[in-house]
């Protein structure tokens, strides 16, 4: 009995979870503005695809992510195996504590060394502030993931293979990379999610012409609900979460 | 007498423990030759030392009267069999084997006759394209003797090469591994923690005891002739007559005896009888005799005795 | 091998060293300065701005936001608990069953709060929804308001509770729950006196995850909460941008960090969650 009250009060919190972007996706495709149903319309899809701003917002977001991301799964990924090898306990520490520090402090930090940088090295804010800063906070995720993976290695493999002479740069590329490739992918993926989603901290970093799909989105959301804002949502959410899922998949 | 593989006073000292302590041994080539002890005892450690993956904190390693100590694992011409195989999950069989001769950048035609020629000598013909997860106990370990193998080294060191295989495999791939030693003529070093497993494969054998090596010996020597009761008691069952210690199979149980004692236990094993007995100083005793004898029972009145020339003296030894 | 693993360690070191530590102490030097004429900072280098911390202005705000992240907090508790326990239980399908829950986490955070607005509002699903069945005849106020910010950060953080939780309880030593049983306790008895003392390290892991990250929130006070409903996480932002005055911004930045490494540690240091 216990089992069947569980399961349906499951399905609840699973609704719970579900249903408002399930929602969302529906009344993207509602012909009228309004929150009652008129019939089945593409038309805010075509809208958003007009739209010039959200379009070179959205490929901001991907350079930016796809940039930021490659730089942090490789950082990340050798900084995972290096600690891996022996801990060091003040980096382990310290990215830590970049996990846990609230957004909107990271944002704000960051902003303080961009400015500082901008007085003394005249470098302005930009795509490439953006970058560095998603490097920065997705960093540690990629460890995260990473390290976990690393610790289902079998240290005696990286033994054999320099017992059979190769040199520990080589057991590394040879054998041990291509065992963690699946976490290093995923890692990847997290770190590619993450980027594309920011808004906090990207909005406080980026400058005039290198603004984020997120920015629009929350600007659009501020000034009141909008079809238009349902439809970008549901797209967002279906590649974020078909990345996901790819990403579930490749570490099985 | 070659000596292939030599230990000076070679040592590994931890803060807390000492693994190896002061060990030295001379193996010949073409050798089998056997580190025997309890689990802790250090000889995993040597083997390690030996390989490469740690370096001692005293003594020398020699291998054909070259120090090898300053040497990384890829610089050394001495090969491991892990204990647990270590084979690389996401090559196959061949590549596995290749590994080795292409990190030496050894010519194709060359490296492709040399691992055929290892995969036949390991009865692996056929499964070269065989994934490490596809493979059986006994052939992953047949993958990882040929890996090592086909790159020819001086030794060949095998970390308990029987522990990880079923048990009633064991005793016919402790036969075939002989066989393979003998076949290639490469010297072995295995360490086991199984004093049947080293009395019958290895030609000489260093029984180590808390880094320290306390005889070495042919197995019959360290069997029959042993010099410390930590070797006596570890190769073996020992009845104990304050210094004197005889082997069960030595022990004889009759009406009367050298020292009498009162039946507590006759079990009939098959191939033997297997009599415990109790002295009047409340001494517990075992006799394993002939199974024709099999006429004791629990409460009988008995003597126990021996062949002088099978006792075995120790002094009283300092722990 | 040394040089090796400094060289692989370094390309972290550096991304840490120079935009996180060093971003920490500006705004560190930053909060011990007084506000500039044009925004930014400039000397004299004063303890002013943390003694406007105190402000009782400040002081409601920190309430507010303690006891926002607090109820959300234990919102998600409730809530999770037996939803960890469904997924323990679930055998086989457990991984299919986590999965479910986090995936919706990975999309999009801003999405899944616009999704509320969208929901809440007075022209919103739920309103037009209980206008047409006839139950009211005017709207709702959902929006704008502290319920919808709970109910945004329940919404978006109960997967940070669900997993430690799961965590814990999937280890759980089924063979006590059998024993517990064999003494004549019932499911109940043998839920709130053994199931849940032992799940105590999920518990305090989840929670301090749960309220440490709503306590720093600022997307879902602003999308949801409106001017009503304002968190510590807003007023520092707001310092960065309207109300340019980057010392008092700094000061709180650095305060809230302090309050989040404090509860870590004497939340945390008997279990020593090593994530890294």
């Amino acid at each position: 009995m216990k089992r069947h009250a569980l399961g349906m009060y499951a399905v609840l919190i699973y609704a719970f979870l579900h249903v408002p972007l399930l929602v969302l996706a529906v009344f993207s495709f509602n012909s009228s503005k309004f929150t009652v149903w008129r019939g089945f319309s593409l038309e805010w899809y075509r809208t958003a695809f007009r739209d010039s701003a959200l379009v070179e917002a959205s490929i901001n977001s991907l350079i930016i992510a796809l940039v930021a991301s490659l730089l942090a799964t490789v950082a990340g990924t050798v900084c995972a195996y290096g600690l891996w090898k022996r801990s060091a306990p003040v980096l382990s520490e310290s990215l830590y504590l970049s996990l846990v520090t609230p957004e909107i402090v990271t944002g704000i930090s960051l902003l303080a060394l961009f400015q500082w940088m901008f007085r003394f090295l005249r470098i302005q804010l930009g795509m490439h502030t953006v970058i560095l800063a998603h490097v920065a906070f997705s960093l540690a995720y990629v460890v995260i993931v990473v390290m976990a993976r690393l610790r289902t290695f079998d240290p005696s493999l990286e033994e054999a293979a320099m017992d059979l002479g190769a040199t520990e740069w080589q057991a590394f590329r040879r054998v041990t990379l291509p065992s963690i490739l699946p976490g290093v992918i995923a890692a990847g993926l997290l770190a590619f999610t993450v980027s594309i989603d920011d808004y906090v901290i990207t909005s406080m970093v980026a400058g005039v012409d290198s603004e984020t799909l997120p920015m629009v989105i929350f600007q659009m959301a501020r000034r009141g609900v909008s079809p238009v804002v349902n439809a970008i949502s549901t797209i967002i959410v279906v590649v974020l979460g078909g990345l996901v899922l790819v990403s579930e998949r490749i570490q099985r | 007498m070659e000596s292939v593989l030599e230990l000076r006073e070679v040592s590994k000292h931890y803060p807390t423990h000492r693994a190896v302590d002061g060990v030295s041994l001379s193996i010949e080539r073409g050798a089998l030759y056997g580190l025997l002890g309890p689990s802790g005892c250090g000889k995993t450690t040597t083997l390690r030392l030996v390989a490469g993956f740690d370096s001692p904190t005293a003594g020398d390693i020699l291998l054909n009267g070259s120090s090898l100590v300053s040497l990384k694992p890829y610089e050394r011409n001495v090969n491991t069999v892990f204990q647990s195989y270590a084979l690389f999950p996401h090559m196959t069989v061949r590549g596995n084997i290749e590994f080795g001769l292409k990190q030496r950048k050894a010519p194709v035609n060359d490296l492709d006759a040399r691992v055929q020629r290892v995969v036949d000598l390991v009865q692996l013909t056929g499964k070269e394209l065989r994934m490490p997860a596809e493979l059986s106990g006994g052939e992953k370990q047949r993958v990882a003797l040929a890996r090592s193998l086909v790159l020819a080294p001086e030794v060949l060191l095998l970390d308990e090469p029987l522990s990880a295989l079923d048990p009633n495999l064991r005793k016919q791939v402790r036969s075939e591994l002989k066989a393979l030693q003998r076949r290639t003529g490469i010297t072995f070093v295995i360490v086991t923690h199984d004093q049947e497993e080293a009395l019958s494969m290895c030609d000489r054998i260093a029984v180590m005891h808390q880094g320290k090596v306390e005889q070495i010996g042919s197995p019959e020597d360290i069997y029959l002739r042993p010099r410390t009761r930590f070797v006596a008691e570890f190769l073996g069952a020992m009845n104990w007559f304050k210094d004197i210690g005889v082997r069960p199979e030595s022990t004889r149980v009759a009406k009367t005896g050298t020292v009498p004692a009162v039946v507590e236990s006759s079990m009939f094993l098959g191939n033997c009888v297997q009599v415990r007995a109790r002295t009047a100083d409340g001494v517990s005793l075992v006799a394993e005799i002939p199974r024709e004898e099999n006429h004791f029972k629990p409460g009988d009145s008995v003597g126990l005795s021996w062949n002088p020339a099978d006792e075995m003296r120790f002094p009283q030894e300092v722990n | 091998m040394q040089r090796l693993r400094a060289l692989f360690l370094a390309p972290a070191r550096a991304v840490n060293l120079f935009l996180f530590i060093a971003p920490m102490a500006i705004v560190l030097a930053y909060s011990l300065l007084s506000r500039g004429i044009y925004g930014g900072v400039e000397r004299p280098w004063t303890l002013e701005s943390y003694g406007r911390l105190f402000d009782p202005l400040y002081g409601g705000i920190l309430l507010r936001s303690f006891w926002i992240s607090g109820l959300s907090t234990l919102v998600c508790l409730v809530l999770g608990f037996p939803m960890a326990m469904f997924i323990a239980r679930s055998g086989a399908r457990r991984n299919l069953y986590l999965n479910l829950v986090i995936l919706p986490f990975w999309t999009s955070f801003l999405v899944r709060t616009y999704a509320w607005m969208f929901l809440l509002r007075d022209t919103g699903l739920i309103n037009t929804f209980l206008q047409w069945t006839g139950v009211i005849h005017e709207p709702l106020p959902l929006l704008y308001n502290d319920g919808a910010v709970i109910l945004g950060l329940v919404y978006g953080y109960l997967p940070f509770m669900v997993l430690p939780l799961y965590t814990t309880l999937e280890k759980l030593d089924k063979s006590l729950l059998e024993a517990s049983a064999d003494l004549g306790a019932k499911p109940w008895v043998t839920l709130t006196r053994v199931v849940i003392p032992l799940s105590a390290p999920g518990i305090r892991a989840g929670s301090i995850l749960v309220f440490i990250t709503c306590l720093g929130a600022y997307l879902t006070p602003d999308l949801l909460g409106g001017s009503k409903t304002v968190m510590i996480g807003n007023v520092i932002q707001n310092q960065f941008t309207s109300a340019r005055d980057w010392p008092f911004g700094a000061a709180a930045s650095l305060a809230l960090m302090a309050l989040v490494m404090v509860l870590l540690i004497v939340i945390l240091r008997r279990d020593k969650e090593q994530l890294l």
